[in-house]
């Protein structure tokens, strides 16, 4: 033969490129715990030879997949088995979402609702007889701690007391706030603002920002994920066409807008995706070309911290800008913990059919922080810090957090005046 | 993101240049697509293990025998015997624990009961002096039950024909059934994750009752994913000789090596980037700039040294397509004959020349696009070729004493 053969043959998702190795069983974090579940490579393109045949094949087991994508960061032959699984999921599953599916799916509705009332919602989802109802009305597992909703929701404290301030700076940045900064923890926006602003960086909100979908693709909402997805694109590339990129807290809100838009919901990003970044990952690139500079308090911060990588972080290669920066701060003393899933998967673990293996999956991270025994875990990921913080004693925190805590303010401030 | 080295690719190649850097203080990545050729390790790294067809005893003096092609020739044989003994003492600090030595392979047991040569196998598996001499009289081979991917009539009729009384058996205990459940699930590596401190108590219990009387026990590599703790604890609870055999792949004690090396080199302070592809660089005057990858898109890492380890055809280091052989990052300059006829042979059983292709590089593994060296690159490991893994059993020989070869000054 002397002319190439194009290689077309091959789907997006690689699965014809599957060698048959059972390398990514390895690394799947449910095939272990869940023996009802038939792990990546049976699931993923065995499974998928099958369905093409005959969609009837679809086992409804695939539901236990966490979609942490650990499998993908494994694969020797590129085969995006999570995607593959999704898919399959969304393509085959039949019944639709019953009620507590669309409860936990839809977070930024349930938050804003809980927003409003929210001593009496955290009250409520705390009292013992509340939770057992909730357990056996709706299934959702009693033993979770709901994540509190906040009295006053992040955007509001932001229009009301730094939107103002945002214009005086030249260099701006689009931050996605997400579901869980706004409803459950503003505390963290605030730190970004306050990290950003030092650095002088002016911060911009999407005035129609939505939840990012992942909750809504997680529970087969495809639709209304679809219409959130084509609203963010579109405040997306408002914001990349007056020259901000657009960056998140949240590992996971990146991982879902960069990838699941096109490989799952069918959305081409490819003009805004290098737009869209982790905020560890916006600030490290800023400060190693000289743009940006931290100055840190005078004492340092002399802790130890212990920084764990969500799974879509792993996935999206990015856990490196947030070590980094951990790394620039004196005295702090930085472990990175074994890769493993914590096990919550967002409103994965929440579901009562799903507790158990949930904390069976962490076990193995919980106790790799029990040996490090650091002050501080640090991770980007919010239901990473719920998990983490309701099945162990340590406190999780944002590395957005620690840094606005461990520079000195006015000399940042001082240092990136233009 | 700025380094002093770069290496492309973290099998064994990659992580021994990788550690040999971060030891000596070098800010050094790892970028590596996904997982290696570790984890279909037997358990022993192969040094030599034949040439020309004949087994090899002395591995120094063998090398003499090799091809000029042979990286141990281009290495050369003194500076070859400077780089072996290093390697003990660098898996040794990643927490591997191994037995064996340069100077005469010893051998091991496979899985369907042959004697193979072996250089350093880890301490958890069985070596002898002799192929032909067992030192054993009866040995209890245990198998959990329900696990297919090991074959214990085999390995008996093996052992059998060396004189060894074998009994066979298989054992169980709770803690295991719910992963029986699922016979696709009921693999090596699965079985490891539940194998935990009160698991392996109860194990141990079982296999000691069955393993009465025998001189030594046998099982399948089941044990110790992430780290050997439960590989001591139940060959310190059995108390008495018991050793691995490697089971199909996925291998465990491979997975533990990779995870072991991993940590070694997290540890240090090296930078892992795992499941990230290198899709590309930017060249100047011969020199590597900077490569980009899938994850970090625009975002270029640089470095002022590169190290290639991207494996051979398993891991896609090189490429096949129906008319030409190719490194797909850089298109390096790739020995391979142009008939492609010539590339394999028909009798499966015969030395298939495809497995000796590899990156064209010179003395000191620079390799070259269109006859111009790269001379800030380097190759090392499977990507280079010239030898025969399987035939030759050099696969992690060519591996580590390559990747120190770069690493390790000249004194
Ligand atoms: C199935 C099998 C079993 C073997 N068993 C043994 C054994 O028991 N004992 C023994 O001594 N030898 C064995 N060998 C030989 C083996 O090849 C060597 O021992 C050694 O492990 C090879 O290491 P390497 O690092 O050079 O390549 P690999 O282990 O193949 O690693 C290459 C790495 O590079 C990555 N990579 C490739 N391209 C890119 C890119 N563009 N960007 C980023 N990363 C990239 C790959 O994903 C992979 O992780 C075996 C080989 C195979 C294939
Ligand atoms: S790791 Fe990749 S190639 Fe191997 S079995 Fe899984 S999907 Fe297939
Ligand atoms: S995405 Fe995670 S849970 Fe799903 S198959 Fe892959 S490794 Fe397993």
């Amino acid at each position: 033969m002397t002319t190439d053969t194009p290689l077309s043959n091959i789907s997006p998702n690689n699965f014809e490129q599957c060698v048959k190795c059972t390398v990514c069983t390895v690394y799947c974090p449910v095939t272990a715990v869940n023996p009802l579940y038939p792990g990546p490579k049976q699931a993923g393109p065995d499974g998928e030879r099958y369905r093409l045949k005959r969609g009837d094949f679809y086992n409804e087991a695939l539901k236990y997949c966490l979609n942490c994508k650990r499998c993908e960061v494994s694969c020797p032959s590129g085969v995006r088995i999570g995607d593959i699984i999704q898919q399959a999921r969304m393509k085959y599953s039949h019944g639709s979402a019953g009620l507590r599916d669309r409860m936990l799916a839809h977070t930024d509705l349930m938050g804003g609702i809980a927003t409003r009332l929210s001593p009496t919602v955290n009250g409520i989802l705390r009292l013992t007889p509340v939770k057992m109802a909730m357990d056996l009305t709706l299934g959702i597992d009693r033993h979770r701690t709901f994540p509190s909703y906040t009295p006053r929701k992040f955007t509001t404290w932001f229009r009301r007391h730094a939107a103002a301030h945002q214009e005086r700076y030249t260099r701006r940045v689009t931050y996605f706030h997400g579901c869980y900064v706004n409803y459950n923890f503003p505390r963290l926006g605030k730190d970004f603002v306050k990290l950003f602003n030092a650095c002088g960086i002016g911060v911009d909100l999407m005035p129609g920002e939505k939840c990012c979908g992942v909750a809504r693709i997680a529970n087969r909402l495809i639709k209304q994920a679809t219409d959130a997805a084509r609203t963010n694109l579109r405040e997306i590339r408002t914001a990349v066409s007056r020259g901000n990129d657009v960056v998140a807290t949240s590992s996971t809100c990146i991982l879902t807008m960069r990838d699941e838009y096109p490989h799952l919901l069918g959305l081409d990003n490819a003009d805004v995706r290098d737009n869209i970044m982790t905020a560890t990952r916006y600030l490290y690139r800023l400060i190693e070309s000289g743009q940006v500079r931290l100055v840190f308090k005078e004492n340092g911060f002399p802790y130890h911290l212990a920084y764990h990588t969500p799974c879509h972080m792993a996935k999206l290669g990015w856990g490196v800008y947030s070590i980094e920066l951990l790394k620039m701060i004196p005295g702090a003393m930085v472990t990175v913990l074994d890769n493993n899933c914590c096990g919550i998967a967002g409103t994965y673990g929440f579901k009562k059919e799903n507790y158990k293996y949930s904390q069976a999956i962490g076990k193995t991270l919980f106790d790799s922080i029990a040996r490090e025994n650091p002050d501080f875990v640090v991770t980007d990921c919010e239901t990473c810090k719920w998990q983490i913080e309701m099945s162990t004693p340590y406190r999780v925190v944002n590395p957005i957090s620690i840094l606005a805590d461990a520079i000195d303010f006015e000399a940042t401030r001082q240092a990136n005046m233009q | 993101m700025n380094f002093d080295t770069i290496i492309i690719g973290g099998g064994l190649t990659g992580l021994t240049a990788a550690i040999a850097s971060a030891e000596r203080g070098e800010r050094t990545a790892i970028i590596s697509a996904g997982q290696s050729a570790l984890h279909f390790s037997s358990g022993t790294f192969e040094l030599l293990g034949a040439v020309d067809g004949k087994p090899v005893t002395n591995p120094v003096e063998a090398m003499d025998r090799l091809p000029d092609t042979h990286p141990y020739r281009r290495i050369g044989r003194e500076r070859m015997l400077s780089l072996l003994p290093l390697v003990q003492p660098l898996l040794s600090r990643a927490g591997i624990a191994t037995t064996g030595n340069h100077y005469i392979n010893r051998y091991r047991l496979t899985p369907l009961g042959k004697i193979k040569p072996a250089w350093l196998t880890l301490d958890d598996f069985a070596t002898f002096d002799s192929p032909d001499r067992l030192p054993w009289r009866s040995v209890a081979i245990v198998n959990i039950a329900d696990f297919q991917d090991f074959y214990p009539t085999f390995l008996a009729r093996g052992l059998r024909d060396h004189g060894v009384e074998c009994t066979i058996s298989s054992t169980s205990i709770k803690e295991l059934d719910n992963l029986r459940r699922s016979a696709t699930e009921m693999r090596a590596a699965n079985i490891a994750r539940v194998l935990d401190y009160s698991a392996v108590c109860n194990l141990a219990g079982r296999i000691k009752s069955v393993g009465r009387g025998a001189d030594a026990i046998l099982m399948p590599a089941v044990l110790g994913l992430a780290d050997d703790l439960m590989v001591s604890l139940l060959r310190r609870l059995v108390n008495k000789p018991l050793y691995f055999i490697s089971t199909m792949p996925t291998s465990v004690p491979g997975v533990r090596a990779q995870m072991m090396l991993n940590r070694y080199f997290t540890n240090l302070g090296g930078t892992l980037m795992a499941g990230d592809t290198v899709t590309g660089a930017r060249l100047d005057n011969g020199r590597v700039e900077a490569v980009f990858t899938n994850n970090h898109g625009p975002e270029p890492l640089t470095a002022s040294r590169f190290i290639m380890a991207t494996g051979s055809f398993f891991s896609h280091g090189l490429v096949a397509t129906p008319s030409s052989v190719i490194e797909p990052v850089f298109g390096l300059d790739v020995d391979y004959p142009a008939d492609r006829a010539d590339w394999f042979s028909k009798n499966i059983g015969q030395a298939q020349p495809f497995m000796e292709f590899g990156v064209r590089t010179d003395d000191s593994w620079h390799p070259s696009i269109g006859g111009n060296t790269i001379t800030n690159l380097q190759c090392v490991g499977s990507v280079t070729g010239g030898c025969n893994p399987i035939k030759q059993g050099c696969g992690a020989g060519v591996a580590l004493l390559t990747a120190l070869d770069v690493t390790t000054p000249r004194l």
